[in-house]
This record gives C-alpha cells, sequence and structure tokens, in this order.
C-alpha cells in the first residue's frame, strides 16, 4: 500500500507535443482515482510515467514519499493492466500469472499458492492451462486483472482495461473492479475516457484537458459543482445545456435575460458573486434532470420558468428525455417524469432547480461564477 | 473453413480441371532434372551421353555412390559443409536477433539511421567486399581454419532486417508488461521477444542454412587444404582432377542435398506452428 505523488510532472515529446503540463496530485494510500478526459490529453502519458514506461520530462513522481523518476519499472512495486491485456501470447494462463512471481524468485509453492488463490477470485481457475488465444475477451480480460493482483503491488495501474468488452460486460466487469478494490485497498489509478465509468469507480475523479488538470475532487462534488464550462460539459449524460445571455439587475434581484426565451431569477447567494459581471455576455448552463415540469419542491419559486419547443421525446420508463428548443432554434435536452400525454411537437413549459443552475464565463474553458 | 475432405468431394468443374493439369504440369517441370540427376547418377561414365536417345541407362550402376565416398573424402567434405553452416546459422541468428532486438525495442540516440545505415550495406555487392574481407581475415590469422569460414557470416545485415521488421510487429506493450513483471532487458529479449519472434527465427534459419551450405566462392579462396573443403568445392574434384565423372557429380550432389531437405522438412514444421500462435488479440 502506497501514497503516490505528482509533483509539477511535465511530459515533452520529441521536444515539440507537451502531453501533460505542470500536473500535480497527490493519492492518498488506498484511494482509488480515475483519470478522465477526452482522447489526447494525456492520461496515458501521466499513467505511463507513473509506471516508469515513459521519461519524465521535468518534475518528480514519488511512491510513498521515494522520488521513483530514475527507477526501472520493476523496481517500482507497481502493476499496470493495459488497454489490449498484452498477455503473453505463447504463455498459460498461470505462466501469465505466475512470470512476475518467477522474477522475483518467490518460491515454487508460494507461486503456486497465490496464483490459484487469485484464480480462484477471479473465477479463472478453470482456465490455468490455456493460451491467451483460446480465451474470451472477457477472460482475457480477467487474466490480465488476475496478473496484476496475483503480484500484490503497492499501487494498480489501469489504462482503460473495460474499452474492449461490449457495453453488458463492461457494466460488470466495472462492478467486479470496484469490488476487488473494496477488498484489496490498493492504492489505484485508473484511466478511462468513459465519464461514467469515471463517476461509478472513482473515490476522487481528474477531469483533464490538452495535458492540463481541470479538477479534481469526489464524483459527485465533481458533477454537481464543476469548476469551469469544459468540466460541466464532460461529466453527465446527456450533457449539460448551455445558454447563452447576460446578468441584469432589477427588481431586487439578478436576472440572466436570454435573446429567446423568458428570463431566470438567480438565487440571492450568488449575488455577490454574479455582480462584477453584469452586462457582460456569459453562459447559463443546467443538467437535463435539473428540470421539471410541475412546480413543487425545489422546483418551486418566481423567475425559474422556460418555454420551450418539445421536439422530440425519448421515454426511458420512470424518467424520459426530451429534446428541445428555444423559439431562435438553441437545442435543450430536459429528463422529465414520463407521461403520456405530451405532445411532440408542442409547446412545453419547465421549471428549473435554480440550486442547480450554473452561470459560466464565455469559451470552453468558461470558469463556473456560482461555485 | 470447410475442411478438405469436403472439399476435394465437390463436383468436377473445367476450371478446376485445368488448375489441376497446370499444377500438374508445373510439377513435372521442378521435378524433371532431379528425375534425370537421378538417372545420371545410376549410369555408368560411358552411358551417359547415350541416356539423352534411350531416355534409361543400359546398366545400373548404384555403386556410384559409394564409389564418391572412395575418390575423394566426401564424408569430410560433408561433414565440413554441415559443420560451417550449422555454426553460421546459429550465431547467424543470434547476433540478427540480437541486433534486432536493438533496433526495434531499446530507444537510443541516432537508432534508427544507424539502422538505415547497416542496412544499406547491403547494397554493396559481396564480390566487391570479397578482397578486403580476404584481407582482414588473413590479418587475423584465419586464413585456412574454420574460424575464417564461420566469422565473416556470422552477421547479417539481411538478418538483421528480416528480424527487425518482425519484431516490429510485435505488440510494445508486452515488452511493456514483462518489464513492470520485472524483467529486464535480457528476459525480455529471451522469454518474451525471442519465442514470439519464432517464425521469423527459423525463416532466418533456414535461409542462412541453405544459403550457407550452397557458398563456393568464398571457401574457395579461403581454404587450401583438403581437410577443410565444403562439399561444392569437393565434387569440383570430379571435374578437373579426374577428368569429368558426370555421375558421380551427380551422386555427390544428391546426397548432398539430403541435409538442407532434412532441414526444410524438420524446421518447417515450427514454422506453422510458430505462425498459428498469434498476437495480443484474437
Ligand atoms: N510516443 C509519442 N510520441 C509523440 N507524441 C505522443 C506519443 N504518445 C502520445 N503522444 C501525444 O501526446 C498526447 C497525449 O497522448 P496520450 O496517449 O497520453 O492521450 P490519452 O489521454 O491517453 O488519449 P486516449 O484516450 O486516446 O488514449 C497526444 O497529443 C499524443 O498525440
Ligand atoms: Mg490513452
Amino acid at each position: 500500500m502506497a501514497q503516490l505523488t505528482l509533483k509539477d510532472v511535465r511530459k515533452v515529446y520529441d521536444s515539440k507535443v507537451e502531453a501533460v503540463r505542470s500536473f500535480n496530485l497527490t493519492i492518498a494510500d488506498g484511494e482509488f482515482v480515475v483519470f478522465v478526459g477526452p482522447s489526447g490529453c494525456g492520461k496515458s502519458t501521466t499513467l505511463r510515467m507513473i509506471a516508469g514506461l515513459e521519461d519524465i520530462t521535468s518534475g518528480t513522481v514519488s511512491i510513498d514519499g521515494r522520488v521513483v523518476n530514475d527507477a526501472h519499472p520493476k523496481d517500482r512495486d507497481i502493476a499496470m493492466v493495459f488497454q489490449n491485456y498484452a498477455l503473453y501470447p505463447h504463455m498459460t494462463v498461470y505462466k501469465n500469472m505466475a512470470f512476475g512471481l518467477m522474477l522475483r524468485k518467490l518460491p515454487r509453492e508460494q507461486i503456486r499458492e497465490r496464483v490459484e488463490r487469485t484464480a480462484i477470485l477471479l473465477g479463472i481457475d478453470k482456465l490455468l492451462d490455456r493460451r491467451p488465444k483460446a480465451l474470451s475477451g472477457g477472460q482475457r480480460q480477467r487474466v490480465a486483472l488476475g496478473r496484476a493482483i496475483v503480484r500484490e503491488p503497492k499501487v494498480f495501474l489501469f489504462d482503460e482495461p473495460l474499452s474492449n468488452l461490449d457495453a453488458k460486460l463492461r457494466v460488470q466487469t466495472r462492478t467486479e473492479i470496484k469490488n476487488l478494490h473494496q477488498r484489496l485497498r490498493t492504492t489505484t489509478v485508473y484511466v478511462t475516457h468513459d465519464q461514467e465509468e469515471a463517476m461509478t469507480l472513482g473515490d476522487r475523479i481528474v477531469v483533464m484537458s490538452d495535458g492540463r488538470i481541470q479538477q479534481v475532487d469526489t464524483p459527485l462534488r465533481i458533477y454537481r459543482a464543476p469548476v469551469n464550462r469544459f468540466v460541466a460539459a464532460f461529466l453527465g449524460a446527456p450533457p449539460m445545456n448551455f445558454l447563452n445571455g447576460t446578468l441584469n439587475s432589477r427588481e431586487g434581484g439578478i436576472w440572466f435575460d436570454f435573446a429567446d426565451t423568458l428570463p431566470l431569477r438567480m438565487l440571492d447567494r450568488h449575488a455577490d458573486a454574479l455582480r462584477p459581471h453584469l452586462g457582460r455576455p456569459l453562459v447559463l448552463g443546467f443538467r437535463p434532470s435539473a428540470t421539471s415540469e410541475s412546480p413543487t419542491g425545489k422546483f418551486a419559486g418566481q423567475g425559474n420558468a422556460m418555454r420551450l419547443e418539445a421536439a422530440v421525446v425519448e421515454p426511458m420508463g420512470e424518467v424520459m428525455d426530451v429534446s428541445c428548443r428555444t423559439p431562435k432554434g438553441q437545442p435543450v435536452v430536459v429528463r422529465i417524469a414520463s407521461r403520456d400525454d405530451l405532445k411532440a411537437p408542442g409547446p412545453i413549459e419547465l421549471h428549473l432547480d435554480m440550486d442547480h443552475v450554473h452561470i459560466f464565463e464565455p469559451g470552453e474553458f468558461g470558469r463556473n461564477l456560482v461555485v | 473453413m470447410s475442411d478438405p475432405a469436403t472439399r476435394s468431394r465437390r463436383s468436377f468443374s473445367v476450371p478446376r480441371a485445368l488448375g489441376f493439369a497446370a499444377l500438374v504440369v508445373l510439377g513435372a517441370t521442378f521435378t524433371a532434372p532431379f528425375l534425370w540427376q537421378v538417372l545420371i547418377s545410376l549410369s555408368s561414365l560411358t552411358d551417359v551421353d547415350l541416356l539423352t536417345r534411350t531416355g534409361f541407362p543400359p546398366v545400373l550402376k548404384p555403386e556410384n555412390y559409394p564409389q564418391v565416398f572412395r575418390k575423394v573424402e566426401f564424408a569430410r567434405y560433408f561433414f565440413n559443409s554441415f559443420f560451417v553452416a550449422g555454426w553460421v546459422t546459429l550465431l547467424q541468428v543470434i547476433t540478427s536477433a540480437m541486433a534486432a532486438y536493438a533496433f526495434s525495442r531499446i530507444r537510443w540516440p541516432m537508432r534508427d539511421r544507424v539502422f538505415l545505415l547497416y542496412l544499406a550495406t547491403l547494397m554493396i555487392p559481396g564480390v566487391v567486399l570479397m578482397v578486403p574481407n580476404f584481407a582482414i581475415v588473413l590479418g587475423l590469422g584465419m586464413f585456412n581454419t574454420y574460424w575464417g569460414l564461420i566469422v565473416p557470416a556470422a552477421f547479417s545485415a539481411y538478418g538483421t532486417f528480416l528480424l527487425r521488421q518482425f519484431m516490429l510487429t510485435i505488440p510494445t506493450s508486452l515488452d511493456e508488461a514483462a518489464a513492470i513483471d520485472g524483467a529486464g532487458h535480457w528476459r525480455v529479449f529471451t522469454q518474451v521477444v525471442l519465442p514470439l519472434a519464432r517464425p521469423g527465427l527459423i525463416v532466418l534459419a533456414i535461409f542462412t542454412f541453405l544459403g550457407n551450405y550452397n557458398s563456393f566462392f568464398w571457401p574457395l579462396i579461403l581454404t587450401k587444404d583438403d581437410n577443410l573443403r565444403v562439399l561444392p568445392i569437393g565434387l569440383l574434384a570430379f571435374d578437373s582432377t579426374y577428368g569429368r565423372e558426370t555421375p558421380l557429380i551427380m551422386a555427390g550432389s544428391l546426397m548432398a542435398m539430403v541435409p538442407p531437405v532434412l532441414v526444410f522438412v524438420v524446421l518447417q514444421k515450427y514454422l506453422v506452428k510458430g505462425i498459428q500462435l498469434g498476437a495480443v488479440k484474437g
């Protein structure tokens, strides 16, 4: 078990591509941290620097307080699960799992015992004599997992381990990985570009973009209080809605005025944060689920209504997703309680939970003014 | 895939028949010279000219075969060829594999340029290298020794190229997994890359063995002792020293063909197995 620290870590490929810029993060002993972000944002690069597979251009990586920048991967006591599993094709499942232990010169008996115990834990004990070629995708994935677990390393590193599995198996294995972590409590760094995987697995999520950390926090806090528009847009499905407009002060409050739909009244507790931005172009964001047709409970109040044109309805059981448009055609998706009699196309009136409305500065990385 | 049994039961068709006919003709074209060789090797020297007319020797002379061993040190030449080609093959596969690993797996400055430079040596014709090589071998005191026959052929840009290309197809994530599992370069090389490169190693081994087993000019200029002679030179003896004894040349070269054929037959089994191994994902 170990604490993992990255300090000012940078990676420049071929003295041109800056893949990771000043990455600072401390991962506590036993913590499960997920790196998430769009393709090419530097997740794998960061993970590979932790593993020692990639040189660190500057900064330090330490495991348990020991700087490991120059340590060979084998001296870092880590285990990694690759996206393509990277099982040794010429070795049996048993040998695949035992290889690392053999290289560490464990006694034969102990190796057998550990491999068998791990195989049973993962339900692959019947496959030990097979070659990877004779396994299904899910089984290979398990063997790759087993090969990492059996070593009992200080840190687990996962690089998109589920992306080659079909949807059902992916969800199932995800749960298993979470279970496993709760049992083993090994410090884990998990890379994915799937926001759902990130939300469900991580103790903390690191949202990255273009080699930079955008936000680090627990899944729920990131979901509820994204620090900028990028993070807000990246996490959550369907994604957050964004509408342009300006803030104006009147009737003893601050209102967000749109070009083509009803103004919304901001909460008083945000007034101080918003006042400096009056009159400037801003972006209002709210999640599809922060809306309701009935103005009750947290959807009650004044100045929280929105009149839209419903275009397409997608029932999902208890709730339904409705794709709407503002009068000028800006798209808005809302998730509301299902009902049979909603006409689409047709007008729809919604009420927003103003507690979950965000105001961003303009631009892709516009700061969230209300967190 | 349909298995061969059901396929062969498929009904007759004209294109298929034509295909078979073409194959038969081609096969005959390839086997005819060998049959001819067998016939000559079994006839007496005086009957050779007759063969073109009769197509079959009037008297069979199987004693040509033992004759070959009696007239020259054929067993010795056999051993020499086998010994030299064997060592060259072993050494060349090892050095090429190690160089290929360095050129495909280890990162070092100017690597790919150095590789291109090495590869460029392939463009120099062998004859041009003959004299300088000879001078070097002479300088090293390897003239008229097994060393001189083996060492210069133990390194090969072609072999390095072949194996490097092969190793480039082995996913690097396997080395990385092995490195994390605790393997250094030596173990990655011997326990991961080499086993997976086996088809490439075998192809190179076959090429090298056959090429070296047949080599003529280099052994000719490098050796003067009879007991260092290799087969192709030894067979020459029947052409000059004792006059042209065609049946003995044929008998000798037929026997000389046995080891390469054996090498091919034995190794190709592994070759097929190796190809079936598959890579990371099925
Ligand atoms: N070996 C390399 N040489 C040069 N540039 C590289 C190399 N590896 C990655 N990069 C670049 O570094 C950046 C980050 O790559 P990285 O693989 O870390 O992204 P990622 O977040 O893992 O993306 P994905 O989700 O697609 O795996 C990309 O712009 C990529 O093109
Ligand atoms: Mg990646």
